[in-house]
């Protein structure tokens, strides 16, 4: 199969922010995190996105502030370098070439130009042994750097950032793995270790999850996995170290970090309860609970001001002075899984999946941000491992976005299945959701499928079950004052079968039933079964109806390797195809069919027409494992392009989640470059953060910018020109109020501009100037003249005025053209 | 940073009545008044005429009551012998009244001696009525004849011998002069036309016919008999439209609310039954101490008369519009809402710096300690006995919400005998209810995986438990009996239904899917 090099695979959206440990700068203005291969820069005021800083080619591994420079910062990542930034233009300022994948980096203030990798050891590396290693960073011109002299400071240490910590003015280094912490004392050039018993016996566990060094003094705080945290000092020798503990989290604590004066210490676990203990009361602590999800990192200002908390939801969160949360920087929520398909919201367009637990999130494709989470199950979600919770198993929009269809479901060990089924009604006036409805068990086993049905008279839900009965709900009257509710109204089944899939026809007049080996096609209106349609071997796994002019074609997916296609006039088979197709998606707006199949571990996609037995485009190995969901999302604007690989991105696009949970999007060359055209118009000034209000404002504040140009600039060239023409001092010494618009001045600027230099011309060229202006106030054509004017005038110097001017004056001319073109256009342009 | 969200708590579908209008409609009248009468009440009848005084029939005297008094406001007191069916003229200036000693006797309402006195049968008279010309009488016997009768000459004019047995109800038509209808114990309804010799019409209720009821557009015949009110189209020959059997005595007395949508079906089995006129189900029922003969309601249902075998008649007024409001605006002036309403209306003015404060949300008590994870001190709050007793559904929703959380057994464990046996107490009360059962069923596991170490140490939590363990066997049988019931169900259905909807609907067996 050819590839086709216009069509390409680009990953939109929700790259993980919650990875590695963000860092916010001195001022407090920024705060800047790893984000997949890039490095994002978020404002802490308003939790805006305000750039990103791009060069790195694999995952960003860490963060840290150059400790010489405050306004730079260093990066890490797989692909072996570490990047010098200039945060606040977005500059790369130099490459270090290491070598080796760096997992983390650490530096220290006194250890000027050095960083401390941890990279995997030079001769291990298949296994998952790690060591710290000092850099020393040369000094040199050059923009790429290689770095390759690593003296190696720690043996065996664990590849988790939070394992390594810096101690006071960094005269040491602790490192944690296992159950052992180690001391390297740069001074000595000497490390001492310290062990702790497995304490596997009443049910302690003593392992090292994450250590940090108190700023000012002599004292090392290590978390364990059992919740404890464990304050060590007196560890400058073998012996006579001592620790007191301190037991709070009943989990294990995820991270740990000193404030700047080392007053407090703050502690987070999968409790999502900031602690924060008081270092000389040790015995005191508050707490900030709630914070939505399991802690993961947590940084402090340098000033010690805003705390920021790395959630595991894929989320920052900015605190301010210990106690308000002041912004909340979400990206895509990954959670476990998604176990509702990707939907689009027809209201917002939002790409609509599970986010929190418990949650469903609206993901706006556009803009590459998270607009809301609706609860759904609307319980307290207890932060604990092996808890049985609620989930959102699935949902479903109706046509219009008016109606939202949502089934949790919570299975206890050994235990029965609890499933509700909530209706949502969409409300106007607070624009969001509302619960209308809740049913109980709606069904006795697990829900396999549910659609809305897509015909505009009635709202219709389908759910299909494994207790094999698919059920019908209706909207009951709006007869009594309040909104009516939702209520079954028909149960079917077939031979006692479980019903895998549903499909409803474009029109809703017809519904598709799989039960395992058989389709059965049902009449809504009338709930009579019209036909079933079989075709063994395999059970049917997905199954679709065309759109608009393949309308008459029903599509199902065996998991026998098969891919059907019926006629539903006559109620036969078309066609059929042995392909392993795992996921059938059909586009809303044309007749066209994505189908994944999942071949020797990897991904294939093809996309057709039913009627038509060539694929309009196929991609093979697209990505490895398979794919379960996919949605096409209708675009915005239709893209025009004729080609015939391209022609099925015109009017929707099509998005698939891999197993690895990356959301991934096919895109077209004109798309992208349109794409950054219109992200290049976008940029504005990076110091200041970038919200809606600051574009609505800042285009204006452009606009008027550019006017103020265009009046400066004559001053400019008039210092330019020592000559100086009449016709501009004379416009500037005119009040302003008397002259006559911007737009029409220019043309005589520009004419005065380009004549020789004998004053007794000027006055001549003044009047005719005059004469002219008249005479363009008359037919108001001033705005498309000045070209004409300017090509006319153009050979003008050469012609008479040439033996006039020296060279110098020339050049001086020609700039001054130049300069005019752009001013010109610019001022045309807007 | 999400608040906390509270436990919560299912809302079950209220069992028993649902509120519709019409309950509301009917639950909206005053407690009764009630009057002892002399012997049974037989009869009641309101006049047309503007006060709407009612003539109540009872032993040997007819009183009439002013639509307010608890007193007569005029009594007839001129029979021999028990009096029957005290009836106004439709201009409410006559009354006529049988009697057990088969004279029928004329009072001016005003006067108090009878102006005319028709006799002619030969026993006792239980039904009379005017005419809709107001110039004849008719009268029904249980000697078997019903007989007309003119006023001013007092003479009787026609006589039908066609009821085999006594004829105990009877009505005329208000649209035309000469169709009256009358109904017997010998199981029939007969309507009659003066101007022929024999009646015209003939239906069969197959019981003894204790009321007949025309609807106002005469269309329609109601007619009551043994436990069954019947309703015939006479319009399409007499034909029965519809049998109801609601009551499980004798119905005595049928009546029409005022416009003619609801129709009362008075009975012996002491209730009275308000049907929809339209599709003739029971909207709604009083319940009365007594067996009830006799029934009227005043125009625009302004109140309901029931006259009861004990002779207690029983009047109740509807509420009037001003008196609703009163009780509930006495309800909203309580001293407390005021206090807690103080200050909290007060709308800022333009210029006012308005400083908000948080709103704190109010969390019930078990949620507070759900808050801080006092995971047992939760279930004690939630097991008070208030709330343990009138609102089971709240322990219950404490309880899932700990098995959610994975610490119901270590909020169950550790209780002493009288906590425990309070919880066993619970557990008897509500483990069979099947909106509890699937929880409840778990913390009983739970309790007696616990607990079984101790049995035997305390005699109250030992009975306790024998009484739960026979309280689930007795379940168990129940539902075993229930499913045996519905298998039987499942197939007489499943051989009654066209083959083609049972296979859809109930998983029937047919095999008839295509193999391409």
């Amino acid at each position: 199969m050819v590839v086709h090099a216009e069509i390409r695979m680009v990953h939109r959206g929700g790259s993980k922010i919650n990875f590695r440990e963000p860092v916010i700068t001195h001022d407090s203005r920024f705060l800047l995190c790893a984000a997949g291969e890039s490095v994002n820069v978020y404002s802490t005021s308003t939790e805006e996105y305000v750039h990103d800083l791009q060069g790195h080619t694999d995952l960003v591994t860490g963060v840290v502030l150059n400790p010489s420079n405050h306004l730079q910062v260093y990066s890490c990542s797989a692909d072996g370098t570490v990047r010098l930034w200039d945060f606040t233009d977005a500059i790369l300022i130099k490459t270090f070439i290491i070598g080796y994948p760096i997992y983390s980096i650490y530096v220290s203030e006194k250890h000027g130009g050095v960083v401390f990798l941890v990279v995997p050891m030079a001769n291990y590396k298949s296994s998952e042994l790690f060591q710290l290693v000092a850099v020393h960073l040369p000094h040199s011109g050059d923009q790429e750097v290689e770095a390759r002299e690593l003296s190696a400071v720690l043996c065996d240490v664990s590849h988790h950032p939070g394992a390594a910590s810096f101690g006071r003015e960094g005269e040491y280094i602790a490192a944690v793995k296992g159950l052992q912490l180690e001391v390297f004392f740069f001074k000595k050039q000497k490390s001492y270790r310290f062990s702790l018993k497995s304490g596997m016996k009443k049910g302690a566990k003593n392992a090292f999850t994450c250590v940090s060094c108190h700023p000012k003094e002599d004292c090392i705080a290590t978390g364990h996995e059992d919740g404890k945290i464990r304050m060590w000092r007196n560890f400058n020798q073998k012996k006579e170290y001592t620790y007191s503990t301190l037991h709070w989290h009943h989990g294990a604590v995820n991270t740990l970090c000193f404030t700047p004066e080392g007053t407090n210490l703050l502690s987070g676990g999968i409790e999502s309860v900031l602690v924060h203990w008081h270092y000389t009361q040790e015995n005191q602590k508050d707490f900030l609970p709630r914070l939505g999800a399991a802690i993961t990192h947590i940084a402090v200002s340098p000033d010690g001001s805003l705390f920021c908390t790395s959630h595991s939801d894929n989320k920052i969160t900015i605190i301010q002075s210990c106690v308000k949360v002041s912004a909340v920087i979400q990206g895509l929520v990954k959670g476990d899984g998604v176990w509702t398909n990707l939907i689009i919201d027809p209201r917002s367009k939002a790409l609509v999946l599970n986010g929190k637990p418990g949650h469903l999130q609206f993901y706006s494709l556009h803009h590459d941000k998270q607009l809301y989470n609706l609860d759904i199950v609307q319980q307290e979600y207890i932060h604990e491992e092996g808890l049985d919770q609620f989930e959102v198993v699935k949902a479903a929009f109706d046509a219009r976005g008016d109606w939202l269809a949502t089934v949790e479901e919570r299975r206890k060990k050994g235990a029965e299945l609890e499933i509700n089924l909530k209706l949502w009604a969409y409300d106007e006036l607070t624009q969001s959701f509302v619960l209308n409805t809740t049913v109980t068990a709606p069904h006795e086993d697990r829900i396999t499928a549910m659609f809305f049905s897509p015909s505009p008279e009635t709202t219709m839900l389908v759910t299909t079950s494994l207790d094999g009965h698919f059920k019908a709900w209706l909207l009951a009257d709006h007869s009594d004052a309040n909104e009516g509710f939702w209520a079954c109204d028909f149960v079917g089944g077939y031979h006692l079968l479980k019903p895998g899939c549903c499909s409803f026809s474009a029109d809703g007049s017809l519904l598709s039933v799989g039960f395992q080996e058989v389709v059965t096609v049902w009449s809504p209106a009338s709930w009579e079964l019209l036909t079933t349609l079989s075709q063994p071997p395999g059970a049917i796994r997905d199954l679709c109806f065309g759109r608009l002019s393949c309308s008459k074609y029903l599509l199902g997916a065996s998991t026998k390797n098969q891919l059907c296609c019926w006629n539903l006039l006559t109620c036969s088979l078309e066609w059929s195809t042995p392909m392993d197709v795992s996921l059938l998606q059909t586009d809303p707006l044309s007749e066209n069919i994505a189908a994944f199949c999942s071949q020797s571990g990897s991904s294939d996609l093809f996309v057709f027409k039913p009627s038509e037995p060539r694929p309009l485009y196929s991609q093979k190995a697209l990505c490895t494992g398979k794919v379960q969901h996919a949605v096409f999302a209708p675009r915005d604007q239709m893209l025009e392009s004729c080609e015939e690989r391209t022609q099925w991105l015109n009017r929707s696009q099509l998005y698939f989640l891999t197993q690895h949970m990356d959301l991934l999007t096919f895109s077209t060359k004109t798309e992208e470059d349109r794409l950054l055209a219109s992200s290049k118009q976008l940029m504005v000034d990076d110091s200041v953060a970038v919200t809606p209000f600051y574009l609505l404002l800042g285009k204006h504040r452009g606009q008027q910018l550019e006017k103020q140009e265009a009046l400066t600039n004559p001053m400019a060239e008039r210092t330019q020109l020592p000559q100086g023409s009449i016709a501009i001092k004379e416009l500037l010494h005119t009040p302003a109020h008397v002259l006559p618009s911007a737009s029409f001045l220019c043309a005589m600027f520009v004419r005065s501009l380009l004549i020789s230099s004998s004053s007794a011309r000027e006055e001549k060229e003044h009047e005719e100037g005059e004469m002219e202006r008249e005479k363009e106030e008359e037919d108001s054509e001033g705005e498309a003249d000045p070209r004409l004017g300017e090509s006319a005038t153009w050979g003008h110097p050469e012609e008479f005025g040439a033996p006039a001017l020296t060279k110098a004056q020339e050049r001086e001319l020609r700039k001054v053209r130049t300069f005019d073109h752009s001013w010109l256009s610019s001022l045309l342009d807007c | 940073m999400a608040s906390f969200k509270s436990t919560k708590i299912p809302i079950y579908p209220k069992l028993g009545e649902k509120v519709t209008p019409d309950t509301l409609y009917w639950k909206n009248y005053k407690a009764p008044v009630q009057i002892k009468e002399f012997g049974a009440v037989t009869s009641i009848d309101f006049s047309s005429l503007a006060p709407h005084n009612y003539a109540v029939t009872a032993s040997t005297r007819i009183h009439i009551y002013g639509p307010f008094s608890t007193e007569p406001v005029k009594t007839f007191t001129r029979f021999k012998d028990t009096a029957y069916s005290g009836k106004f003229r439709s201009d409410g200036q006559l009354l006529v009244a049988g009697c057990e000693d088969s004279v029928v006797r004329l009072f001016d309402v005003s006067g108090k001696v009878a102006l005319r006195v028709f006799k002619g049968h030969t026993k006792g008279v239980h039904v009379t009525d005017f005419t809709s010309d107001c110039y004849h009488i008719l009268t029904g016997s249980d000697d078997y004849t019903c007989r007309l009768w003119d006023i001013p000459n007092s003479t009787e004019l026609t006589s039908y011998k066609e009821h085999t047995d006594y004829i105990r109800c009877g009505t005329t038509s208000k649209l035309n002069r000469d169709i009256f209808i009358t109904g017997s114990y010998d199981h029939t309804l007969r309507v009659f036309d003066a101007r022929v010799e024999k009646s015209v019409m003939t239906m069969d209720h197959s019981q003894p016919v204790e009321s007949v009821l025309l609807y106002p557009s005469e269309g329609l015949l109601v007619s009551a008999g043994g436990r069954y009110v019947k309703v015939w189209d006479l319009l399409k020959g007499g034909q029965p439209l519809v049998s109801l059997k609601n009551h499980h005595k004798t119905v005595t007395c049928l009546s029409l609310s005022s416009n003619g949508q609801r129709l009362l079906s008075a009975s012996l089995d002491r209730h009275v039954k308000i049907y929809n006129t339209t599709n003739y189900k029971v909207v709604h029922n009083f319940d009365y101490a007594a067996s009830i003969l006799s029934l009227a309601l005043a125009p625009d249902d302004e109140s309901i008369v029931v006259g009861m075998t004990n002779g207690v008649l029983s009047i109740k007024h509807r509420k009037s519009p001003e008196e609703k409001r009163e009780m509930v605006g006495k309800q909203r002036m309580q001293p407390v809402y005021r206090i807690f309403v103080k200050g909290r209306n007060y709308v800022p003015k333009k210029d006012d710096f308005l400083v908000s404060k948080p709103v704190k949300s109010h969390l019930a008590k078990y949620d507070k300690q759900l808050k801080k994870f006092n995971i047992s001190k939760a279930l004690d709050t939630a097991l008070e006995s208030w709330r343990r007793n009138r609102k089971p559904e709240i322990t219950v929703a404490v309880m899932k919400e700990l098995d959610r959380r994975g610490t119901l057994k270590n909020a169950l464990a550790g209780r002493d005998e009288q906590n425990l046996s309070q919880l066993l107490n619970f557990l008897i009360g509500n483990v069979v209810d099947p909106r509890f059962t699937p929880v409840l069923v778990t913390a009983t596991e739970m309790i007696l995986d616990i607990y079984q170490a101790v049995v035997g140490q305390s005699s109250v939590v030992d009975r306790q438990l024998v009484r739960l363990q026979e309280l689930v066997e007795r379940e168990v049988d129940y539902q075993q009996d229930l499913l045996e019931v519905l298998g039987m169900l499942d197939t007489l259905f499943a051989t009654s239904l066209p083959r083609k909807e049972c296979f859809s609907v109930f998983d029937g067996t047919s095999s008839d899917f295509e193999n391409p």
